[in-house]
């Protein structure tokens, strides 16, 4: 199962994309409780938004993002079907990606 | 005497040596697996440096135009949400910035043809400061403030 979830719904000729990602965002200055050591970088760094194969929106991020980031946006010329696509990559090179239709 | 060459030799090493334990403790990034992930502005200290980097100029003006929609008092900073939204045409950016976190700039959202200027997330803010939020539409760069209260920051330490 993917880590992505997405909800994605038309209205008044504009589609909303919500979505929620699990990650824990790290930012590399967060000093570890007990060891008091610093926690290195793990953030999303670029997320890709695509909206029937066409690039809606590309975020870029830095850790900054609160963990497990929630992000939203809009665009016109959606219909109901339609698949949206997100796919997040992150400093180590990890990704994601997830499909959900327009409802 | 002392051989130069080997003075030459021994800073080498200690440099390399530097570089090494910052990589080891994760205070450079490890590897950039993004080409297009601007570093340069990312790790940008202050904010004008980050919009230099960024968009390639820090001069904006002041509009009313961009709405932030932000808490006025924020209990936890390690969960702010921001959403910015714009009437503005051509919009082909909007940046989020948490003007007085250690690395200011926290997103830039790159919008397509079809996209709508509006973008919502949670941001982490280290103390009370504005949130700063810089559309560039057309050739131009506009920005909107919204200062958020922060009681507990987000960002550990």
């Amino acid at each position: 199962m993917s880590d992505i979830k997405i909800r994605a719904k038309l209205k008044d000729g504009q589609t909303e994309v919500k979505c929620l990602m699990n990650h824990p965002m790290e930012t590399g200055l967060r000093k570890d409780e007990k060891t008091g050591e610093l926690v290195p970088a793990h953030f999303i760094q670029e997320v890709v938004c695509k909206a029937k194969d066409q690039v809606v929106m590309t975020a870029n991020w830095s850790g900054g993002v609160s963990k497990n980031p929630y992000l939203a946006f809009k665009f016109t010329g959606g219909e109901v079907g339609d698949p949206i696509e997100i796919t997040w990559t992150d400093n180590k090179g990890e990704t994601e990606s997830a499909v959900e239709n327009i409802s | 005497m002392i051989d130069p060459k080997r003075r030459i030799l021994l800073k080498g090493s200690l440099a390399a040596g530097t570089i090494g334990v910052a990589v080891g403790a994760g205070l450079l990034s490890p590897s950039l697996v993004l080409a297009n992930w601007n570093q340069a502005a990312f790790q940008a200290k202050d904010l004008p440096e980050a919009l230099k980097n960024l968009l390639g100029s820090d001069v904006t003006e002041t509009s009313d135009d961009i709405k932030i929609k932000a808490p006025d008092i924020a209990e936890n900073g390690a969960v702010v949400p921001v959403t910015v939204e714009t009437d503005m045409e051509d919009v082909k950016s909007i940046a989020i910035i948490a003007s007085a976190n250690q690395t200011p700039l926290i997103a830039s959202f790159d919008l397509g043809d079809s996209a709508v200027p509006f973008v919502s997330t949670r941001i982490k803010m280290a103390k009370t400061a504005d949130v700063v939020a810089v559309v560039q539409a057309g050739d131009k760069l506009y920005s909107g403030a919204k200062e958020v209260k922060v009681t507990i920051g987000g960002c550990g330490g």
